[in-house]
């Protein structure tokens, strides 16, 4: 730690906790930057709440790189190599990956700079073995994992695999068309560089001309799918209009950010909930799915295709920066084992009247430019059965309702939702989308304390499960812990008339454990 | 054994491209005489009817999908030219027709439509140009000439209006035409060569709304000034035009003028010669340039020329990827580079 990350991070800190700070950096110029008026290092509280260790790292970097040929501003910045070796040492874990990493990285191309920040984190590493400095050594004991192959995914990537994966089910052409905007560039990047996968991707002229694209694309016969993030949503919505009213499959993914306008571009929030919802002109619900850990974008993804396929309609998905550019190991999935997609389409020989629909999931049938026999006219204008125009005032009503019941039926075909936990208590923790991990975590400690806690993270938004309603009524407090104002909050309390207590952050950062646990305990 | 034959499909006809919908234009609308032209030329291309989409925005002009039996899309307004690049990367074999107008295409759409013509995606577009919005009942549009008094500029505009053509020609679109709603003929030939170019066609078409703007272009086309008003383009032809095809634009410096064969000891050889694929895309400005009512004004083919196909290159690119990398295997590439087994 400087002045200013100890400024920044010690609110997070538990009391007693491990503080290392680097001496060298607390001179007079970075503290007032920091806006400390003194030396936090020479208040005796500071010792007797944390178990502070001191440590020049500056200078034991600059030592331990004596003979490096780096110049001398270079050798300094390896320090960060060398506090990374100290925490490997107070965790017990091992060196061999990040050298590896160093050499992969620098050692062909800058080879003095590779071996200096290997000299730099072994010394940081010995530091710790020799002198014991730190009290305390932490060991985390390696993840229960079951068998299987592993790998790193971040929530973009396992997206890009998701939405392959999902059209491969569906037997359908993927065709997606962005335009670059923070933090969903790399969906269209990634999708770009699977066209051996068939794969087509268009990088449109703004966010109106990409989801135009992925509407041609489905009403051609592939899956067309859009992504962006906040202010590219409100772009869209007019076609999103057009996608619901002539009923055609098509995937937008909101990965998104804080906002509102450009806000905090690099941030993470979950404010887009309640535009997915109502942000759109007309009567027009839109499936909103939403994924809970990087690696769960892949199964959100494949949820979002199966909706949009299955009942023909748009679908929202929803996504979180701290998940697009997160990663976590992730135990991939047996390709050839996951459920198959099926596309509600017309059968050959079929006689096609376009707004018929399949009793279960209301869905009409969709006939695609190219097959022979079934030309037919779609458009914004409202529709009467047989596909044509109509002003009529009662088929307008009929539509309407349809197109809401079509969203509803998706609930039936949904899994039961995971309860962590009891099924009945004091307190339920309700969530959604990524801040699964947080409630989960301080959810499982306040379990192993004997406390009545279960939590629900959701990952259906729209339509709401059909069994949450008896599961809020098995508890007698509801918490909802949400990084915006309240959103899901709202909806819960305005669909099930259920008083319940809201927390809530938009400060670009998600939950930690700490915090929840604090509310939680102060809601019990 | 059977004797089974495959029989051949009847020839399409006009007939075959008329929906049973009521046509809904106001009674004498040029759009009339651009859907029966379209219904004349279809049969005729040698595309089964089932390869046959057209695509529109919103406007007058944009109700034109109901009335043709293919598929069809009426979509919002200004965005046509991006659902038509979703249907033709998703599917090339399909011969899309866009339908959009001056407002649709050139004010809401502009940037679409900028950018659908610099891709050069195989797609004909058709500008259908009354200089009015008509569907909205008679406001300005981006066409409409400075002083004209609508509703929206009750003291006359005084927006300065685009020139469709040098709109496409800035994004370097690789087929550009003019056609006339009152000259069937010339549009079905029109249609035809918008069809026959690989590429993006912009064809804007001249056409009267009867009820906002009405005969904005009779002093082109109406019966006393067309002989003189109009140029027809011809490939390999010199600039002839009027009555008496006597008078022809001749090069002075950078700038066009009207001659008269034989006056002046003027010939057909100081005439400048129609070059569709002309190396200068300047030619094709200077064209546009020909304004009434000073000049006549060019009909036809002002620019086609070849350039790599968008469609094209993407399939060419999906086809090397799978020849380099082989078809995708989305289990091998999970359990590729950077994957670890755990026991």
């Amino acid at each position: 730690m400087n002045p200013a990350a100890l400024k920044v991070n010690l609110p997070e800190l538990v009391s007693g906790g491990l503080l290392v700070v680097n001496t060298e950096a607390f001179k007079k110029a970075n503290l007032a930057k920091a806006g400390y008026e003194t030396n936090p290092l020479d208040d005796e509280a500071l010792e007797k709440e944390y178990n502070l260790v001191k440590i020049n790292i500056t200078e034991l970097t600059k030592e331990a790189l004596a003979e490096s040929p780096l110049k001398p501003s270079d050798k300094t910045r390896c320090k960060n190599f060398f506090a990374l070796g100290f925490t490997y040492w107070v965790y017990s874990r091992p060196l061999d990956p990040t050298v590896e990493f160093l050499d992969k990285k620098w050692g062909k191309r800058l080879p003095d700079l590779a071996n200096a920040n290997i000299k730099a984190l072994k010394a940081g590493y010995y530091l710790g073995e020799t002198t014991e400095i730190a009290q305390n050594r932490y060991q985390v004991s390696k993840a229960e994992t079951r068998p299987g192959t592993y790998r790193k995914i971040n929530g973009n990537d396992a997206l890009v695999y998701g939405l392959v994966s999902g059209t491969q089910s569906a037997n359908k052409d993927l065709l997606f068309s962005g335009y670059p905007i923070t933090p969903a560039s790399s969906i269209l990047e990634g999708l770009a560089s699977m066209k051996h996968f068939g794969v087509k991707t268009v990088q449109a002229e703004d966010e109106i001309a990409a989801i135009g694209v992925a509407l041609g694309a489905s009403f051609t016969g592939s899956l067309g799918v859009t992504a962006t993030s906040g202010p590219g949503m409100c772009l869209k919505s007019e076609f999103m209009g057009l996608a619901a009213i002539t009923e055609l499959p098509m995937v937008i993914c909101d990965i998104q950010r804080g906002g509102p306008s450009t806000g905090l571009p690099t941030k993470t929030e979950q404010g887009d909930l309640l535009m997915s919802y109502y942000g759109k002109h007309g009567e027009l619900p839109i499936p909103i799915i939403a994924s809970t850990s990087p690696s769960q974008c892949f199964f959100a993804a494949r949820e979002a295709v199966r909706i949009a396929l299955e009942f023909n309609c748009p679908v929202i998905l929803l996504s979180e920066l701290y998940l697009a550019i997160g990663s976590e190991p992730w135990c991939t999935p047996d390709i050839s084992s996951l459920p198959e997609i099926k596309p509600n389409v017309i059968e050959p020989g079929e006689e096609y009247v376009p707004y018929k629909r399949d009793p279960q999931t209301l869905a009409r049938k969709l006939a695609f430019p190219g097959m022979k026999g079934y030309e037919h006219r779609i458009g914004g204008l409202e529709k009467d059965e047989s596909g044509s125009v109509s002003y009529d005032p009662l088929n307008h009503e009929h539509m309407t309702q349809i197109r809401a019941d079509k969203v509803k039926a998706i609930a039936n075909t949904l899994p039961p939702t995971e309860v962590h936990g009891n099924k009945t208590g004091k307190l339920l923790v309700l969530g959604w989308g990524g801040t699964d991990g947080a409630i989960t975590s301080a959810v499982n400690r306040m379990q192993a304390e004997g406390f009545e806690v279960s939590s629900v993270v959701l990952k259906h938004l729209n339509p709401l499960p059909n069994d949450l309603e008896d599961i809020l009524s098995g508890f007698e407090k509801i918490l909802i812990p949400e990084l915006n104002h309240g959103q899901l909050r709202f909806l819960i309390q305005a669909k099930y008339l259920r008083d319940t207590i809201g927390y809530n952050k938009v400060q670009g950062r998600p939950f930690t454990v700490n915090e929840l646990l604090q509310k939680i305990q102060e809601v019990l | 054994m059977s004797q089974e034959t495959a029989e051949a499909p009847a020839p399409l006809t006009k007939k075959d491209f008329v929906t049973a919908n009521e046509v809904r234009w106001c009674p004498g609308c040029g759009d009339y005489a651009i859907l029966n032209a379209i219904q004349k030329t279809f049969p005729d291309l040698g595309i089964p009817k089932e390869n046959f989409v057209v695509i529109s925005g919103i406007g007058c002009s944009s109700r034109f999908p109901y009335y043709m039996e293919t598929f069809g899309f009426h979509t919002i307004h200004g965005r046509a030219p991006s659902v038509a690049t979703g249907v033709k990367v998703a599917n090339p074999d399909l011969s899309v027709w866009m339908i959009t107008g001056d407002g649709d295409g050139l004010s809401i759409g502009g940037n679409h439509l900028l950018h659908i013509l610099r891709r050069n995606l195989n797609i004909n577009i058709l500008l259908f140009n009354n200089q009015v919005y008509g569907l909205t009942k008679g406001q300005y549009s981006p066409t409409s000439s400075v002083g004209m008094k609508t509703k929206s500029t009750p003291m006359g505009s005084f927006d300065h209006p685009v020139n469709p053509i040098q709109f496409a020609l800035g994004a370097e679109a690789t087929f550009v035409a003019r056609t006339v709603d009152t000259n069937p003929k010339h549009m079905v030939e029109t249609f035809k060569a918008a069809q026959a170019h690989q590429g993006t066609s912009f064809v804007e078409i001249f056409q009267n709304c009867v009820i906002f703007n009405k005969d904005v272009w009779e002093g082109i086309y109406g019966r006393d000034s067309r002989d003189e008003q109009i140029l027809y383009l011809e490939e390999g032809k010199p600039l002839l035009f009027g009555k008496e095809k006597d008078k022809g634009i001749r090069l002075n410096g950078i700038k066009s003028e009207i001659v008269k064969i034989g006056e002046n000891g003027i010939t057909e050889d100081d005439i400048i010669v129609h070059d569709t694929a002309h190396d200068n895309p300047l030619y094709a400005a200077l064209l546009s340039q020909l304004l009434h009512p000073e000049f006549p004004t060019p009909l036809g083919v002002l620019r086609s020329i070849e350039r790599d196909v968008y469609e094209d290159c993407l399939e060419g690119q999906i086809q090397a990827a799978k020849e380099s990398k082989g078809e995708g295997d989305l289990q091998a590439t999970l359990s590729g580079a950077g994957s670890w087994k755990v026991e």
